[in-house]
Parts: C-alpha cells; structure tokens; sequence
C-alpha cells in the first residue's frame, strides 16, 4: 500500500513539517554543499493532482496551486505536512530534505491522492 | 399510493440529456428543501418547490412533520451560484409558506464553505427567520476545517457525544445524528469510527422495534458513487444495528442532488443543496459545481420544476411560473 511506504521517513521530515508549519511560507531546508533547492508545481484541477506523482531531488521545494471552484487540502498520509484548506488559486508549499516516498491526499476529499518521490 | 406523484427524483435511467437535465433537475430544488411527513410511521419527504402543484397528491398532515435543509455553502461565491445567502433565504421563504408549520428543521451539514465564523452567522442569521425555531445540525466535511470540528462543536454540538453525534425523540420518532466527516483516511469515504458506532448500538438497544427511526448525517450512508467519495466506509456496520426497525429512513445531503434508494426497512434519501448542483454520478470529469451565468441560474430558479412520476424512467421538466 502507498500510504505505509513513507513511515520509516516520519523522523527524519518531521524537524521540516515543524519549520515549514511554523515559518507560514516555504523555507529551505537544505544545508551547504547540496545542490541548489529547485522548485515543482502540482496543480489541482477537477478533484485531481497533476500530476499524481511528482518526481523530485532532495531539497526541492513543491508548490501545490488549487484552480478548483472547491477548497482542498494536501496532508501526507502520517500527517509530516498538513496545509491549511486552500480556497481557489490559493497555495501550499513544502521542501523535501530528504529521499523517500511521500503519499499524501486531500483530507476534504479524500478520494484524492498523490505522491511526491524524493530522490 | 401508486399514484402518488412523488417528490424525490430518482436517478435518471434514460441516460440522456444529462447535463441539462441534471441541472434543470437540481435548480428546482436549489434554494428549497424538503418537506418530511411522518405518517403511520412512515417518513415522506416533499419538496418545498413542488408543494403547490401536488393538489389532491398534497401531504396529509401526519404525527410530525419537519424541514430537511441542507449544504449552504455559506462563503461559497463562484459562478455556479453568486448568492448562496439568497438562496438560502429563498428556502425559508418556502418553509414559512407553508399551512402547517415544521415542528423543526434538520440541516445535514456544509452550512459553511470555508468554516469561517461569519458564514455560520450568516447562516444562523437567516435561518432565524424561519418559522421552526428549533435546528439540528450535523456537520459537512466543509465545517470541520482547519480545527477538527472544534468551532462547529461550540456552535451546534452542545451536549452532543464525541465529534457532535446525538440522539432525541419527537412524537414517537427517535432522530439519531450523525458524523461521517471526521478523520478522513487517504482513499477513503465518509467514515463514523468504532466510537461513534458503538454508541449507535447503544443508542438504539432499548427502542421497541416499532419505533421509526429516522437518521441524518452529511455524506450518504449508501453506496451512492465512491469513486467520487459519495459513501460511507463502515455504514454497514451502523444498518445493521437499526435491523430490527420496521420503519428505518436515512436522511443525507452532500451530493447535491436528489436521490432515493429502499434496501429492505430502510429508505434512504439525499437532498439537494440550497448552494449550487453537482453533477449526476461519472457524468462529468469531477463532483465540482454546474455553473451556470448568474442570469440564468436566478430565471430557472424562478420558473423551472420537475415532475417524477413513479413508474416511469425518465424525469418530466416542467416550465412553470412558481409565483
């Protein structure tokens, strides 16, 4: 199942989820020598994440976008990043420190789900 | 009984000409409810809309009889319905109009939009101007945002069990609400939790099986279309305690639309939404809102009604003036 892949990265992510829930706006996390943070975009269109998995290196920062006439949510699965509802056009960013598999849905609507792969 | 021209609209079966009628079939009930007739045990449900059109079809006064409202989406401000506080309102022009006041009203959930404080006050706010002063809530999954149901709970949920379930009884009739929106699970329909389920057991281990039970909660306790999350996981296990009732009806919103099912005892019912429509179940890409211009949402509320005659498949849309 998805949603048990990323358990044994809780730990390590969590000191990020803290830092990124209590900054309220994106903040890397990524110390000297990593390569430079880079940026991904998933959008919401229809009840849906596009695209469901997104493929990314460590230290990428992803930016969720709601183009819904509904409020969604993004939350991974054993709660490491949570984001307030977003109304339409509103965002959510959160930064990857580290590799792994993160599986997250939308706790509105929670038919929705997606992906984000650290590598 | 045949004859009766009923007021819930059953899914059409026809297949055609979904869009327009599914909007059509939405838009007369947008800014309605649903009249409930307890009779002989028997719960009937009308639409507010179609009231004056039933003549000699119109309800007979029964033991008790209260309003079904529900999904408000106060806060809500896109195309599909502008003014959602003006449809809202509409409803309770319908309610006071009627000759025999509701005892109460139900509202089954997502009075609110976003969860904001000001959309429950405007809601509250009009809603006081309906006749039945007495309301029971149960939250949609839009009024438990951001602080697991914390503000609904301080707001509609006193003396309510766990996240805002309860029981009480009208004129013989034992009411349970309940909560199918919290600790939603990645993949997963609406979901009541052992806690909550539990407590239904309990709730109902004393009533004479002759009670009509009549239970309300936001998402639908049947099986309506889970792929677009139109369900709830572990209702099965809350039926079965309600087996021994002869008289069972579940009262539903969410949706957006109306739909009726009987399985056994058990009549279910969805109301539609006083905000904006949704699409029948897979006929569009998404549940997302039917929009509409603002010109044209307004002049079918004003004139459109639709007509299901049991026995036949398809659904009669009728134009007429509502004035």
């Amino acid at each position: 199942m998805r949603r048990g892949v990323c358990s044994f990265v809780l730990m390590a992510i969590g000191i990020a989820a803290v830092a990124c829930m209590e900054g309220g706006s994106r903040r890397s996390i990524a110390s000297a020598g990593e390569p430079p943070a880079s940026n991904a975009e998933v959008k919401i269109d229809n009840f849906s994440f596009g695209p469901p998995t997104v493929t990314v290196a460590a230290g990428t920062t992803v930016t969720w976008t709601n183009r819904d006439d509904i409020p969604h949510t993004v939350v991974s699965d054993d709660k490491a990043f949570k984001s307030k509802v977003m109304d339409t056009d509103e965002k959510f960013s959160f930064t990857f420190a580290k590799p792994g598999t993160y599986s997250y849905f939308c706790s509105v609507h929670p038919k929705m789900t997606g992906k984000v792969v650290v590598q | 009984m045949a004859k009766r021209v009923k007021d819930e609209m059953v899914h059409d079966h026809n297949n055609d000409g979904v869009d327009r009628r599914g909007f059509l079939k939405c838009m007369a009930w947008a800014g309605t409810g649903a009249l409930c007739v307890m009779q002989g045990g028997v719960l009937k449900s009308y639409s507010l809309s179609r009231l004056a059109d039933l003549g000699a079809s119109a309800p007979a006064a029964g033991e008790l009889s209260f309003v079904q409202i529900s999904d408000s989406h106060m806060g809500f401000n896109k195309p599909a319905n502008p003014d959602v506080a003006g449809t809202l309102k509409a409803a309770v022009d319908k309610i006071n109009g009627l000759s025999v006041a509701p005892e109460f009203m139900l509202h089954t959930g997502d009075i609110s939009h976003l969860s904001k404080p000001e959309e429950f006050d405007t809601v509250d706010q009009i809603l006081k101007g309906a006749k039945p002063k007495n309301v029971f809530y149960v939250p949609g999954e839009h009024d438990v945002l951001n602080d697991d149901g914390k503000q609904f709970l301080e707001r509609y949920g006193k003396g309510a069990k766990g996240a805002g379930w309860y029981s009480f009884d009208k004129k013989g009739t034992h009411f349970i609400g309940l909560v199918n929106v919290m600790n939603l699970k990645a993949g997963g329909l609406g979901t009541l939790g052992h806690e909550q389920l539990e407590w239904i057991e309990d709730d109902v281990k004393h009533l004479k099986s002759s009670t009509p039970i009549v239970v309300f909660a936001h998402i639908p306790l049947w099986s309506v279309y889970p792929e677009w999350g139109w369900g709830t996981d572990d209702s099965a296990q809350a039926l079965a305690y309600l087996k021994k009732f002869g008289s069972v009806t579940v009262l539903n919103g969410h949706i957006h639309q109306t739909m009726q099912k009987v399985e056994g005892n058990v009549t279910f019912h969805t109301a539609c939404s006083t905000a904006f429509p949704q699409p029948q179940p897979g006929k569009a890409d998404s549940p997302g809102p039917m929009k509409v211009p603002a010109e044209q949402l307004r002049s079918v509320l004003g004139i459109t009604d639709v007509n299901f005659v049991t026995g036949q498949h398809a659904l009669a849309v009728v134009d007429s003036s509502l004035a």
